[in-house]
């Protein structure tokens, strides 16, 4: 018994770097797919769903691999503290800025809107 | 492999800065400041694990609470054009009339 | 008393899990932050039941595990609007009603709202939300019935529960 839990021991400090590894690429990219979301929808509220992909899917995912290859558990119980800031934070900071738009006047674009030319943003009332 | 998803945050954060330099509003320049500073920290922790250096682990912290309180502030500031109005407790019927 | 006490540990486990240094110098400079620490909480009148929201965990915990998955479901929608060679989005903007009484239930709700791609609430007027979604078909008041109901279980005192 003692054997396989070495062994399992053993397997799993092999494999945990390059699924860290792997896990830390995949949300870099969907930090990048969010990006591209940011430059690409035509007005200021839809970018702000664009942004949070960054802040939950590509995080969390970056951060899960960097617990995958944290050295100690210190940094593990770092790496939880900044994620869940991360997540708190982020979410009231988009509602923040949306609430302020709103306030300031700042109105969305409703409806559907495929095949759409050219972008006609409005400045905001500020 | 860490390296190479620490250049993809780097590309992240330069496609970033184009909308934060064209925004059309002030919010869109805002919300991309706000994603900066989300990838920042990632990029604070992975830098650190690349050189092998985990207490950059600290410094992402910090940064993630500074980057919430700048948004903010910023944000209060271009309302109020001025840090010396408080959020909350202001009693003038805009805060949600809660239970507590 | 009892609200001192819960902040005092949750910012003494803050320090342990940070630090990693136990020695006696390290420790003393701990004592001392922490006690400037509930200094300035006193101060700022955060020692009160939301200071210290310790009744309420066991219902986050089972709250926050479904809401991961609903976040991972509304991510992959998002990302595949993302990179639509045809912008096919439908944004909307709606007021919906919530069932949630406490300030701390309606919170957890507009913040798992904002939380998940694809909605954003933009303003909480007593117990309505206005959200702003980036498809309509996503939109619509009843695709928010379960994370209200379950926000309501997981940070509703029980006295206040329909």
């Amino acid at each position: 018994m003692a054997e396989l839990f070495a062994l399992l021991a053993n397997v799993w400090d092999t494999v945990r770097f390059p699924l860290g590894g792997a896990a830390c690429l995949s949300g870099a990219i969907l930090c990048i797919i969010g990006t591209i979301g940011v430059l690409r929808f035509p007005d200021f509220y839809t970018r702000v769903h664009a942004a949070s992909i960054t802040d939950t899917s590509g995080a969390g995912l970056v951060v899960v691999g960097m617990v995958l290859m944290a050295p100690s558990w210190i940094v593990v119980v770092k790496l939880f503290c900044i994620l869940g800031f991360l997540l708190l934070t982020s979410a009231t900071a988009s509602h923040a800025l949306v609430n302020a738009a709103h306030t300031a006047g700042l109105q969305p674009k409703i409806g559907p809107m495929a095949k759409r030319g050219h972008d006609d943003e409005e400045e905001g009332a500020h | 492999m860490t390296l190479a998803a620490l250049f993809a945050v780097l590309v992240g954060m330069c496609l970033l800065l184009v909308r934060a330099l064209l925004g059309p509003t002030l919010y869109d320049r805002v919300l991309a400041v706000n994603s900066f500073g989300t990838k920042t920290v990632l990029l604070l922790g992975l830098l650190g694990f690349v050189m092998g250096r985990p207490d950059f682990l600290d410094i992402a912290i910090l940064y993630t609470l500074i980057n919430f309180v700048s948004t903010i502030a910023v944000l209060k500031f271009f309302r109020y054009r001025s840090f010396q109005v408080p959020l909350a407790r202001r009693g003038d019927g805009i805060s949600n009339g809660g239970d507590n | 008393m009892a609200y001192l006490l819960g902040i005092f540990f949750a910012i003494l486990a803050f320090w342990m899990g940070n630090s990693g240094y136990y020695k006696p110098l390290m420790l003393g400079f701990a004592a001392l932050s922490i006690t400037v620490t509930l200094f300035a909480c006193a101060r700022m009148q955060l020692i009160d039941r939301e200071g210290a929201p310790y009744v309420r965990l066991f219902g986050w915990l089972a709250y926050y595990p479904w809401l991961t998955w609903e976040v991972i479901k509304s991510n992959w929608v998002i990302i595949k609007a993302c990179l639509r060679a045809d912008l096919d989005i439908h944004p909307a903007l709606v007021k919906i009603k919530t069932v949630c009484k406490s300030d701390l239930a309606k919170v957890t709700f507009a913040n798992s709202i904002t939380l998940t791609p694809g909605t954003v609430t933009v303003e909480i007027e007593g117990d309505k939300l206005l959200v702003h979604g980036l498809y309509e078909a996503s939109t619509v008041p009843e695709a928010f019935l379960e994370m209200d109901r379950r926000c309501a279980r997981a940070a509703d005192p029980a006295e206040k529960r329909a």
